[in-house]
């Protein structure tokens, strides 16, 4: 081969690269679910004009935010191929650790820092359970679902914990960066940290080859093992702070905080492209994924719809994401 | 018919018309032949069965018994061109319900029972006897089915759960279910590969039952003894085609083998080169598996060694134990004994292990084991060596991209880009990718598992000449091959495994067709 034909090949190769590089960008499963959230935004906001206020706009964040922080752990589980079902046990159980921290009169950093162990030791306990044990994910977070939230209710027998709190703690969970909300700060940088781990470094692709084929991960050198057990103790991690801002946000442990949380976190990730059978999904999605369901919950309310009709609404929305998406992926050849 | 049939046991003979029937063909295959995408698996193959004799069916992996049961039994079609006759009608067998109501079933080596039914639901599955209630009669179908059982003198209460039986008695399950379907012809594929020595003889005293009650059998093994222990008849297939077909009377041990193996190798395969140096860069002494699975090999004290440049074949019949050999080396199966890697005693207890050793491992199956099929040829490229663009975690794209694309175009893996996902390859070009991912580590040993199955002729030699080169630049590789003449004509050396253990290891020039043969199966 001659080197100006050579030079000639790799500049064709360079461009078809470029062009395969466009088309992937078009391909992102993100697109559809974010192209949903807009038309649904657009369809609100001429139904009531109040949506798009800075005011309810910042509302409307702040109120999916934690379910979208939960989503960023519970999207790496999925992609393993895995689910965690105790998320919001593991959130209300470190909103709890936190306020006990302060009834006790601990100071503030150690509070947190108790919130947040909580986290780490039941995704642990997860993470050991699946991969030592071998239990199924869905069985052995369902386990700790149930623990987690009998140890809520045997710590408080059923009633609220409302310690006095310094004023900085309320930062977390009431504050402001100019007219952003705190938690949708947090959300938005855990959101750009992880995105870029997911997408950029060792790990991530690790996350992305387990979850794809274990088998061939496994054999390739991958210790697929640790990276399991590296997304349970990830989710329980985030889990927990996401209850350290409720705790924050309310300054009231409730034993029911975090009930049922599991299945809105669950339905953020799906809604943004995850597959429950692993390899595929994405932080960014599940983000909005969770900002989907959150401004359909608001649009409910703004409208005047029946507020018992949102779950409905909010199940419908799933289907009929996960089905266009399955469609799509499956006529897209690829 | 097989509904109507239900519960209703052949009554021997009498369900044909006597002696005469039984000496004509109850099915012939006429110029049958199967393509696929490069490869010829049957070219114009014939096949009379008659009822009442065991026909055995002889010929290396891949010689096309699989495919031409399966055209025989409804799974796949023959290309048109070839006829296939029952009773000298023609038909068109279109599934596998379709060939079962013509009289042919087949059991299966992967045995297909309901292991928590009993014996008798197992039996009468999707076709249980309704009483007046409209619910199960349990009682006639245990009765039924003991009524089938006691025919074919088995020893098995009907209403077991099939859970409890041992892998002999649900195979035996399975020819009862095929006899109440009122089958002319069983096939049985490979039946005593997972059998104890106890299992076999019962299994063979049923076989001769079933001939006596003028059911014809279709018999594939391995294992000649076999053959000419039971089989009246004997067709030899080689290469897709029908090569003889025999009285077993008319037939030595010697013979058979010859027509199974005979081939002009120096038409397939080019000059051999060895690069084979002193240096030991592998040695393993008594490896013994620990924990066997029920249905695989119980391999045990395998030694050999390998040297720096060389290509070691591994020959041995499917089953006999040479994957698990190398799943030991590489840290997937525990074992004991000892693995030593450039003299050194190592500890291999996981994948990693072995290739923090220094190995790599080219698997069997590209798809569940080689590739992660969702991810592009650049991700599965990097996935055995990815710290080298990523010291820090953050991967240096740049760098991965321009070594996979160097490879790319050394290996000449046709792919559009290497963004391409694996899933859209061709079966040659997603072997390449597996092997590019592992030279790309510098591997000191490489292992590398049927690296020609199912990719067509064009790539293969082309796989052939990349393993020349690996050995020439001094890389340690061992070859598992079911192709006999492939091994031959690739490998320095040539183990034999039979039965779990390394029957012989032959230098290329004691290496002929017929010693290894007989090496693997006498």
């Amino acid at each position: 081969m001659s080197g100006e034909t050579h030079a000639g090949a790799s500049a064709a190769a360079r461009q078809a690269g470029r062009r395969a590089g466009w088309r992937a960008v078009l391909r992102i499963r993100e697109l559809n679910v974010l192209s949903a959230l807009l038309v649904v935004g657009a369809l609100i906001s001429v139904a009531t004009p109040y949506f798009l206020t800075t005011d309810n706009l910042m509302g409307v964040f702040r109120s999916f935010s934690l379910v979208a922080i939960m989503s960023i752990g519970m999207v790496m589980v999925i992609i393993t191929g895995g689910i965690d079902l105790s998320v919001g046990s593991v959130m209300g159980l470190s909103s709890l650790t936190t306020a006990i921290g302060f009834a006790n009169g601990l100071p503030t950093a150690l509070c947190v820092a108790g919130g947040l162990l909580v986290g780490l030791v039941f995704g642990l306990f997860n993470g050991l359970l699946v991969t030592r044990i071998h239990l199924p994910p869905f069985i052995a977070t369902l386990g700790s679902l149930s623990i987690g939230r009998g140890l809520m209710y045997i710590v408080t027998h059923g009633v609220p914990l409302t310690p006095d709190t310094p004023d900085v703690f309320a930062i977390f969970g009431q504050g402001y960066v100019g007219v952003v909300p705190v938690p949708v700060v947090i959300m938005l940088v855990m959101m750009v940290v992880f995105s870029i781990i997911m997408r950029r470094t060792r790990f991530g692709r690790h996350v992305y080859a387990t979850g794809g084929n274990e088998t061939a991960a496994r054999l390739s050198g991958v210790k697929t093992n640790r990276i399991k057990l590296l997304v349970y103790m990830l989710s329980g991690v985030i889990a927990a702070v996401a209850g350290v801002i409720s705790f924050s946000r309310y300054l009231s442990a409730e034993p029911a905080s975090g009930f049922g949380a599991e299945l809105d976190v669950i339905a953020a990730a799906a809604i943004g492209g995850a597959s429950l059978s692993g390899g595929v999904g994405s932080v960014e999605g599940a983000i909005i994924g969770a900002a989907l369901a959150g401004i359909i919950s608001n649009g409910v309310v703004l409208m005047n719809i029946n507020t018992y009709a949102q779950q409905a609404i909010t199940g419908a929305v799933i289907l009929i994401a996960v089905s266009l998406d399955m469609w799509r992926s499956r006529s897209g050849g690829d | 018919m097989a509904i109507r049939s239900r519960g209703v046991v052949p009554r021997g003979r009498s369900g044909c018309t006597g002696k005469t029937a039984a000496m004509t063909d109850f099915l012939e295959m006429r110029a049958i032949s199967k393509t696929f995408p490069g490869v010829r698996a049957l070219n114009h193959v014939d096949l009379r069965v008659r009822r009442g004799e065991v026909h055995a069916l002889a010929g290396e992996n891949g010689a096309g018994k699989s495919t031409l049961m399966k055209i025989m039994t409804g799974v796949s079609r023959a290309d048109p061109g070839g006829t296939i006759l029952i009773e000298g009608q023609p038909v068109d067998i279109g599934d596998p319900v379709h060939a079962r109501q013509l009289g042919i079933s087949i059991i299966y080596q992967e045995l297909s029972v309901v292991e928590n039914l009993t014996v008798a639901e197992n039996l009468f599955l999707a076709r249980e006897p309704v009483g007046r209630s409209g619910l199960i009669d349990t009682r006639r179908m245990n009765r039924d089915a003991g009524t089938i059982l006691d025919m074919l003198e088995m020893d098995i209460p009907a209403t077991a759960p099939v859970a409890r039986l041992s892998i002999g008695q649900k195979q035996m399950i399975e020819i009862a279910k095929a006899i109440s379907y009122n089958s002319k012809i069983i096939v049985m594929d490979e039946p005593t590969a997972a059998l104890s020595q106890h299992e076999t003889l019962t299994l063979l005293r049923i076989v001769r039952t079933l001939r006596e009650r003028n059911v014809g059998i279709v018999y594939i093994t391995h294992r000649l003894d076999e053959i000419f222990e039971i089989a009246d008849r004997v067709t030899i297939l080689r290469d897709g085609t029908t090569i003889d077909s025999l009285p077993i009377a008319s037939v030595t041990r010697d013979l058979l083998v010859r027509k199974m193996v005979d081939r002009e190798l120096s038409q397939l395969y080019g000059t051999h080169e060895s690069y084979a140096t002193e240096t030991v860069v592998l040695a393993a002494a008594g490896l013994t598996l620990r924990h066997p699975t029920p249905h695989g090999a119980k391999v045990r004290d395998v030694s050999f060694a390998l040297h720096q440049g060389e290509v070691l074949g591994f020959f041995g019949l499917i089953g006999a134990g040479r994957t698990e050999i190398m799943e030991m080396i590489f840290g997937i199966r525990p074992c004991q004994g000892e693995i030593h890697i450039g003299g050194e005693l190592v500890q291999i207890r996981s994948p990693a292990d072995a290739i923090a050793h220094g190995i790599g491992f080219v698997t069997e199956d590209r798809k569940s084991q080689g590739l992660v099929l969702g991810m592009t040829v650049r991700e599965n490229f990097s996935l055995t060596h990815l710290e080298e663009y990523s010291p820090l975690q953050f991967i240096d794209r740049a760098a991965e991209g321009a070594r996979c694309r160097a490879f790319v175009a050394t290996l000449g893996i046709k792919t559009p880009t290497i963004e391409q996902r694996a899933v859209n390859l061709s079966g040659g070009n997603q072997q390449k990718v597996v092997i590019a991912k592992w030279v790309a580590r510098r591997p000191r040993i490489l292992i590398v598992d049927e690296p020609t199955r199912g990719i067509d002729i064009g790539a293969k030699a082309e796989v052939h000449a990349l393993l020349a080169r690996l050995a020439r630049e001094g890389i340690g590789i061992i070859v598992i091959s079911s192709d006999l003449p492939e091994v031959l004509a690739i490998s320095d050396r040539v183990a034999v495994v039979k039965e779990g253990r390394i029957s012989g290891i032959l230098t290329r020039a004691d290496a002929s067709q017929e010693r290894v043969m007989q090496a693997a199966t006498g």
